[in-house]
């Protein structure tokens, strides 16, 4: 056998390309590897883990709802009962589109060990598909008419309490006297006296009080601490939050039921403490409209960003509020406002520095919330060393100016607009130098919160780790501390919106500042013209 | 003839390269980077064929998809590159583009994902998977490639 030297050039020509090729496609591979794992080991961020709570053994965990509204719905479904209406529901929404995974996703959710025995609930409707949707042959579910009723029964181990916010306090604090066991909606209370009475109750309480800051459970927030204490970041100045919502639900217009009316609904109870006003629909059914039963923004929804960063950085209660806005987009007769800026000052708080020491300490919080716009602003943490969005997903840039990767900035080993760190629960692994289909696949929010591979409500997780609690001792997520910062903090926002003026906190005495001739709660509760009132101004 | 014949030869060797080159990249680019994964393209699939693809996003089958993506991404880049066996590599990349093509197809109505052009119903998946169907018709190792050394020298030798 010959071969020429013309046979190998034929036959073996494709062979120093193969190789070539082979070549490339490895160093590409390696190296870019190497770049993020010498940028993973300067950054050190340990990915958060999902929570190992124990089991709910023993007998069933008896529970009664109080308020099955909306937000009572969802909880209960979180505890895994599910109304034949929702059901289907979802059912038809699934067939219309076969991304709406709501009913398999609930389907799958791991069950707990509860037995659902009894419904506080003034409207006659509710109670009844109540009652009709979970009531069993063996296990019949027995309606109160009155919370306390219902507390002091003996028959309820723990209770969910999703009313109105007025409600919140006085029915957390007689179920804690009684050593029943509470998982309270936010805000946990409506004013600030309140907040005091509450904390002493569940300070004297053997029951177990959560707050349903449901966020708590993020798999994203704990990775997101590591990095704030790791210095990532470093100093961080300003947080800046945001609420944008565009639509009747957003702006809790919600839809008033056709039999509400004197007769199925305990107008009385519904209204408490607050003035008594005759029967209203509107009110009942968007009561969050109104001073009297809710607490418009600073109350519904910037209590989430608040505690969701209380959670990440455990900031407190901030030295001073300061907010402004007004009802600029739905001037429909409520008297909260749908347009809000609130800027919470923390002079003495600080996430570490990379500077010379001294030269950076403080940090302002910024919630900005508008009803009548809905594009998306992401929450950030802006660093004298990095920048990091928060939200399920994280990603850190680093700062063009920044002491800390100044070499490597140099160096081009990072760039400003190339995030250094990414974490996606739903992805396979973090990513340093994340690619640009990674990223935009992320943008799009078309990845999932997963953990281990199912997709988990995260409202399931916060009545499980209270349920284990109950069952087992420990420390819930969001108890009473947790809660006291939040709902101080919040009551700063909607007085210093109503009062036009800065309120500040005195952490010595862990008390508000007074402000001569002004009582605080009068100033949060009054509903119209409450600045007009000379009792309440002095 | 027989020179517009050599012509059409070393173009369609041309292109057997290029495409191998282009596969065997793609597929040694993912083989060295253990985290590499496609359930992302997987997750976001769209179009008539979404359900397929979301079916194998699973945990028990996700390994295995990877896998032999990256097996098939390289059969086809070696076969085609070093010119040997390319009807074979042919055919697995017909199927696998096949597969990417209705993975995301450019159909009017569904969004364009990670696309740098604009696309209507034809895209450049398309265009290589009928590209692989000219290498399938008019196979060059012969002409260039290991398959010359197969059939001229060592039937020679057997003779």
């Amino acid at each position: 056998m010959k071969w020429t030297r013309r046979d190998l050039l034929i036959g073996l020509g494709g062979l120093p390309i193969l190789g070539a090729v082979w070549w490339a496609g490895a160093a590409t591979s390696v190296g870019s590897r190497k770049k993020r794992s010498e940028i993973l080991e300067q950054l050190n961020i340990k990915p958060s883990m999902p929570p190992a709570v124990p089991g709910i053994g023993g007998d069933p965990v008896r529970i009664g709802v109080i308020g099955f509204g909306i937000r009572g719905e969802q909880l209960t479904r979180a505890l895994g009962f599910a109304t034949d209406e929702w059901k289907e529901e979802m059912r038809l929404a699934a067939i219309e589109d076969p991304n709406n995974k709501r009913l398999e996703d609930f389907e799958s959710q791991e069950r707990l060990n509860v037995k659902l025995v009894g419904i506080c609930d003034i409207f006659d409707v509710r109670a009844e598909t109540f009652i009709n949707s979970f009531s069993t042959t063996d296990d019949k579910i027995k309606r109160y008419k009155t919370y306390k009723e219902m507390i002091q029964s003996g028959e309820v181990d723990a209770v969910v309490i999703a009313t109105p916010d007025h409600w919140h306090a006085p029915m957390s604090i007689e179920a804690l006297n009684n050593n029943v066991h509470v998982y309270v909606e936010k805000p946990m209370t409506h004013t600030v006296g309140e907040t005091y009475t509450l904390r002493e109750a569940a300070e004297n309480s053997d029951a177990v009080f959560a707050v349903g800051h449901q966020h708590r459970q993020t798999l994203s927030f704990g990775t997101a601490r590591d990095i704030v204490e790791k210095g990532t970041l470093g100093h961080v100045s300003l947080i800046q939050t945001n609420t944008n919502r565009n639509d009747d639900n957003g702006a809790w217009n919600y839809d008033i039921h056709e039999k509400a009316s004197p007769e199925t609904i305990d107008w009385e109870q519904f209204l408490g403490s607050a003035p008594k006003v005759p029967f209203n629909k509107n009110h009942f059914f968007r009561w969050r409209k109104w001073w009297a039963y809710g607490s418009g923004l600073s109350g519904d929804l910037l209590t989430h960003d608040y505690d969701r960063l209380n959670c990440v950085l455990n900031m407190g209660i901030p030295a001073s509020v300061s907010a402004s806005g007004g009802i600029y987009t739905h001037n429909d007769g409520r008297n909260v406002p749908d347009v809000i800026q609130v800027n919470m000052e923390f002079p003495d708080f600080s996430t570490g520095s990379s500077q010379t020491k001294g030269k950076e300490k403080g940090m302002t919080f910024c919630y900005s919330a508008t009803l009548g716009n809905g594009f998306n602003r992401p929450t950030v943490l802006m660093g004298h060393d990095a920048t990091m969005e928060l939200g399920n997903r994280l990603t850190v840039w680093p700062d063009g100016a920044s002491t800390r990767y100044a070499a490597m900035l140099e160096a081009e080993k990072m760039r400003p607009d190339v995030p250094i760190y990414q974490y996606d629960p739903a992805g396979a692994a973090t990513d340093a130098v994340s690619s640009a289909t990674s990223q935009y696949f992320a943008d799009k929010g078309l990845m999932w919160t997963y953990i281990d591979g199912v997709r988990v409500d995260s409202t399931f997780l916060h009545m499980r780790e209270w349920l284990s609690v109950i069952k087992n001792g420990g420390k819930v997520s969001c108890g009473i501390n947790e809660g006291f910062d939040e709902a101080i903090s919040a009551h700063m926002a909607g007085l210093s919106w109503k009062l036009g003026r800065r309120i500040e906190w005195d952490a010595a005495s862990q008390t508000l500042k007074p402000i001569e001739g002004i009582d605080f709660d009068q100033v949060l509760l009054a509903n119209e013209n409450w600045n007009l009132q000379p009792e309440m101004v002095g | 003839m027989n020179q517009n014949h050599n012509k059409l030869k070393a173009s369609v060797t041309l292109l057997r390269i290029f495409i191998g080159w282009h596969f065997l990249f793609e597929g040694v680019v993912k083989m060295y980077n253990p985290e590499w994964t496609s359930f992302g393209y997987l997750a976001t699939a769209q179009g008539p064929f979404d359900w397929f693809f979301n079916m194998l996003i699973g945990d028990a089958t996700i390994g295995w998809v990877d896998t032999l993506n990256i097996i098939a991404l390289m059969v086809v880049g070696v076969t085609f590159t070093l010119g040997i066996f390319e009807r074979i590599g042919a055919i697995v990349g017909i199927g696998l583009l096949a597969l990417y093509f209705l993975a995301h197809p450019p159909f009017p109505g569904l969004t364009q994902m990670n696309v740098e052009g604009n696309y209507w119903l034809i895209n450049k998946n398309l265009i290589e998977l009928v590209a692989c169907m000219v290498i399938f018709q008019l196979p060059t190792g012969q002409y260039f490639g290991l398959d010359y050394l197969r059939k001229h020298k060592l039937k020679t030798q057997e003779q």
